[in-house]
């Protein structure tokens, strides 16, 4: 569960941006608080006194996506030297501080945002929270700790060089975003993670961890007057350096088509993308049903059904929405023997084609209302869970009460809606595909080079 | 990759694509106790376990069959998982795909996974759809309708899961191959999802056999976790399960395995593999098998070798000297038989990985002759103990370990006491079986390398 590749990140942006709350009807109120702090701090808080546990989670509205071009991969080198020692406490010290206590501490970064994660005992809640400040106010950053880091993150970075999954991401992410941000590594370079000094470090977290960017949500057996005094303490004081990140808003590239990139492999890794719909926009809540229907509903999906079920073409297939801050895209993949690559191929297509020209029913669109409304208490599995929920929701600026509204957001789409959206956001044309594999009978693909 | 990230640590194969193996790996070496579970046996044998959990108006029901690969027929490698693919293909009284589209309509989730020693299915829904869940599932214990063209279709599918995880796969073809190595005789040695050659030629009478042969409700435990009342569960249950008819199940016969004596090394390079790693593992005993006695040490000695980024390993490879980026130490004691515990590094880019093995194994000779030290032990056993809350902090974690420990040999009040046999492991039991598993020959060691094109 601590493992945070740049790839595990962005699948876990992706299902956090779907989730929302509401137990409205399984008639249980579910009550967040929001609790502002002497000093001016806000926080989400769910209380739940199952257990003497504290779950915090937190996001710094700046991700990979604005890491100077230079140094890329700061970010994530950053997530992985807050722990590394800060105020008087080395490296070794401070971990072992941490593991005495069985206080959990980590940090991960997406395209988007730089996100925290603290999970304790009560009984050693304030020392928890006193190791948070410390890491996220005075990390030491010393000599040795950057190299280790350093060192590491090159290894890793050779590792997703040859690793046929993360070669698909990357072509995915350059052939959309051409000279955009995203189109960089979250973990960066071998040259740019080799330039970052010091100085960058230290720079990155008085610019960015200031107040005016972090979102708190919090969980657990903790009262709203507990909390509030904490965080004042623990998150940093206001600051003259509220500087905004600037990450210019793009649109993914038009074309579609096929890339593929040579590997010898019996199997071929396929991605692909198509322009998705931003968060914030009134139509999104009738293109996740289509998702849903399309590749979303994991057993149910149309192109769980076609390509798995009846032809047994594929162990993995699926498709998700994923909005960002400065764009957004629609993905999906699978995974399937090289013969039958083309073929697979044909299908999804064949999928998106059908919505597209609104061939969508009524018993679909019920049951993926059915499915999508009446999951969303499952989403609320543990306290660092609900945490998570607690700070995407505040990303996504959706507000306190989106959790009663959440599922009449859903249970209002109608039939008519679907096909209107489906006609006006789906092109079939535009599919891209990344295929990594040796495929066969492919044609009009574009060869990927290595790099 | 986290720091502790082990490469080398999967071990099941599920249904779906919504993989249970980050939970697992991560779950499995944290038991639990104070799970406070209430427990009935139906007239029929079937073993109940309700775990209350009223977070949220949720349910989880997983229901463990006590068979896994390791009781496929010799030859027909494979089966147990088939069959686990195929009890989604629909009954007599609930044809194909209707499983899944009620799960789903409900709002719920649903997945199984295969295990050497067992078998699981599991959903979860809210929680006023539980009967339906339960009559759904006990439908299927005996109602399955398969057919060779489902049968073949299915094939393909897990032919596919195969490339995904193994032979596409360095780190899944390499644990693959030491699993064979380190297990010559006994099942374990066999890969839960089949070898290639004998999952092509399983026939549809293999699995219908296999599937009349072990399931049924006296070789099954069903464990419900979530905002429900025992009473509630075991009157539900009584209705839905309690119709199924028992039926005999033979006794599960494992061969034994038999020390070699011998090392052994397995070396993978593949076009895949951009940065080498290096692994070691030990056959040992687990919290079933015969010396089951040593288990509790050796969960403490692995712990300390490589369980935190305060571990001996650690220290010495990672922080005291630059010479490798990750290492760490696991243990899988949740086996019916002996199971393995090994230990895994990969070096800082520029480090030859022959020295890093040399530093490494210096480090294993000082605590096979100076053993470990009280503090070590006491540290080790808080982070233990403490793990044992966390892990409650989950609707399906609870139900997983109970379901994996009543299939695998183990009680509910052996999970209960699970701390308790944390704390009371001496110093002195774990140096015996650190001096034991250290002094021994019999291991195999793995090495990951990239392949440098001509």
């Amino acid at each position: 569960m601590k493992q945070s590749s740049v790839i595990q990140n962005k699948t876990l942006f992706a299902c956090v941006l779907c989730l929302i709350i509401s137990f409205t009807q399984n008639a249980r109120a579910v009550e967040i608080q929001e609790v502002i702090s002497p000093g001016g701090v806000k926080a989400w808080l769910l209380e739940d006194r199952m257990l003497p546990i504290t779950s915090v989670s937190f996001s710094i509205s700046a991700g990979s996506s604005a890491d100077p071009l230079k140094k890329s991969g700061l970010s994530n080198m950053v997530s992985l030297l807050l722990d590394g020692g800060a105020g008087k406490f080395n490296a070794e010290e401070f971990r072992r501080i941490l593991e005495d206590r069985s206080i959990e501490m980590s940090f991960s970064v997406s395209k988007d945002y730089f996100s925290g994660n603290l999970k304790t005992l009560n009984r050693n809640r304030i020392k928890a929270f006193e190791m948070l400040n410390l890491a996220i106010t005075k990390p030491r950053f010393d000599k040795v700790e950057i190299d280790r880091a350093r060192s590491r993150i090159l290894a890793e970075i050779a590792s997703k060089r040859k690793d046929p999954k993360e070669i698909a991401e990357e072509a995915l992410w350059s052939i959309n975003f051409p000279g955009h941000p995203y189109a960089r590594k979250t973990i960066g370079s071998n040259k740019s993670v080799g330039a970052i000094t010091k100085h960058d470090l230290h720079d990155y977290v008085e610019k960015r961890f200031v107040r005016s960017n972090i979102l708190i949500g919090v969980a657990g057996d903790i009262t709203p007057s507990d909390l509030a005094s904490l965080l004042d303490s623990t998150f940093p004081q206001p600051s003259n350096l509220e500087g905004k990140l600037f990450v210019e808003t793009t649109f993914p590239s038009e074309a579609g088509g096929i890339y593929v990139y040579q590997l010898r492999q019996s199997q071929s890794n396929i991605l692909f993308s198509h322009i998705g719909l931003p968060r914030g926009h009134p139509d999104y809540y009738g293109a996740y049903i289509i998702n849903h229907i399309l590749g979303g509903g994991s057993f149910t999906s149309r192109l769980y059904k076609e390509v798995r079920e009846k032809r047994g073409l594929a162990y993995s297939v699926y498709s998700y929405l994923l909005p960002m801050k400065y764009s957004a895209l629609w993905l999906g993949g699978a995974s399937t023997d090289n013969r039958t690559a083309s073929q697979t191929i044909q299908i999804i297509k064949n999928e998106w084609d059908r919505i597209h020209k609104a061939q969508i029913t009524m018993e679909e669109l019920s049951l993926a209302q059915d499915n999508i409304t009446g999951s969303l208490a499952l989403r609320f599995d543990s306290t660092s869970s609900i945490s998570n929920i607690l700070v995407a929701i505040q990303r996504q600026g959706l507000g306190i009460n989106y959790i009663n509204e959440r599922n009449k957001k859903f249970k209002s789409v109608t039939l008519k809606d679907l096909r209107r959206i489906a006609k006006k956001w789906i092109d079939p044309d535009s599919l891209k595909f990344i295929v990594v594999g040796e495929p066969t009978g492919i044609k009009k693909g574009k060869l990927l080079k290595p790099k | 990759m986290s720091r502790l990230y082990n490469p080398f640590g999967s071990l099941i194969v599920s249904f779906g694509t919504l993989s249970l193996m980050i939970f697992l790996a991560s779950s499995s070496w944290v038991l639990a106790q104070d799970f406070n579970p209430k427990t009935l046996i139906l007239d029929n044998g079937l073993q109940i376990v309700v775990i209350e959990n009223n977070r949220a108006p949720v349910v989880t029901q997983m229901l463990f069959y006590k068979v896994g690969s390791a009781d496929d027929p010799y030859g027909k490698s494979g089966l147990a998982h088939f069959l686990e693919h195929l009890m989604f293909k629909g009954t007599r009284k609930n044809p194909s795909g209707r499983f899944s589209e009620v799960v789903s309509s409900l709002g719920g989730k649903e997945n199984a996974f295969t295990g050497h020693d067992y078998t699981g299915y599991y959903q979860t829904v809210p929680v006023e759809h539980l009967s339906l869940i339960m009559d759904l599932e006990s439908d299927r214990m005996t109602g399955l309708v398969l057919n060779d063209e489902s049968v073949n279709s299915e094939r393909k599918v897990i032919i596919e899961e195969r490339r995904s995880r193994v032979e596409n796969n360095p780190y899944g073809l390499l644990k693959e191959k030491i699993d064979a190595i380190l297990f010559l005789n006994h099942p374990y040695g066999i890969p839960v999802i089949g070898w290639q050659n004998e999952i092509l030629e399983l026939k549809t009478e293999d699995i219908v056999e296999f599937y009349k042969t072990w399931y049924s409700p006296n070789n099954a435990v069903l464990v419900v976790s979530g905002d429900v009342s025992s009473f509630q569960v075991f009157e539900l249950a009584k209705r839905y399960y309690g119709k199924v008819p028992f039926r005999f199940v033979p006794h599960r016969e494992r061969i034994k395995e038999t020390s070699t004596r011998v090392e052994k090394k397995v070396i993978l390079k593949d076009e895949k593999v951009g940065h080498p790693s290096w692994t070691r593992r030990w056959a040992v005993p687990s919290y079933s098998s015969t010396y089951k006695e040593k288990a509790f040490a050796i969960k403490i000695f692995v712990e300390i070798l490589g369980g935190s980024l305060s571990s001996r390993l650690y220290t010495s490879l990672v922080v005291d000297r630059p010479l490798a980026v990750s290492t760490g130490a696991w243990y899988f004691p949740n086996y019916l038989d002996k199971t393995s515990m090994g230990i895994w590094v990969s070096p800082r880019p520029n480090v030859d990985i022959n020295q890093l093995v040399i530093s490494l194994e210096t480090e294993l000779k000082l605590v096979e002759q100076f053993g470990i030290k009280e503090e070590e032990l006491n540290r080790a056993k808080n982070r233990l103990i403490d793990s044992s809350i966390f892990a409650r902090d989950s609707l399906s974690g609870p139900a997983y370990l109970f379901g994996i420990a009543l299939s695998t040999g183990r009680s509910v009040s052996d999970v209960e006491q699970w701390s308790k046999r944390v704390s009371e492991v001496t110093v002195e039991q774990v140096n015996s079986v650190a001096r034991e598993i250290l002094a021994s020959q019999d291991f195999v060691t793995g090495v990951l390398m990239p392949k440098i094109k001509n």
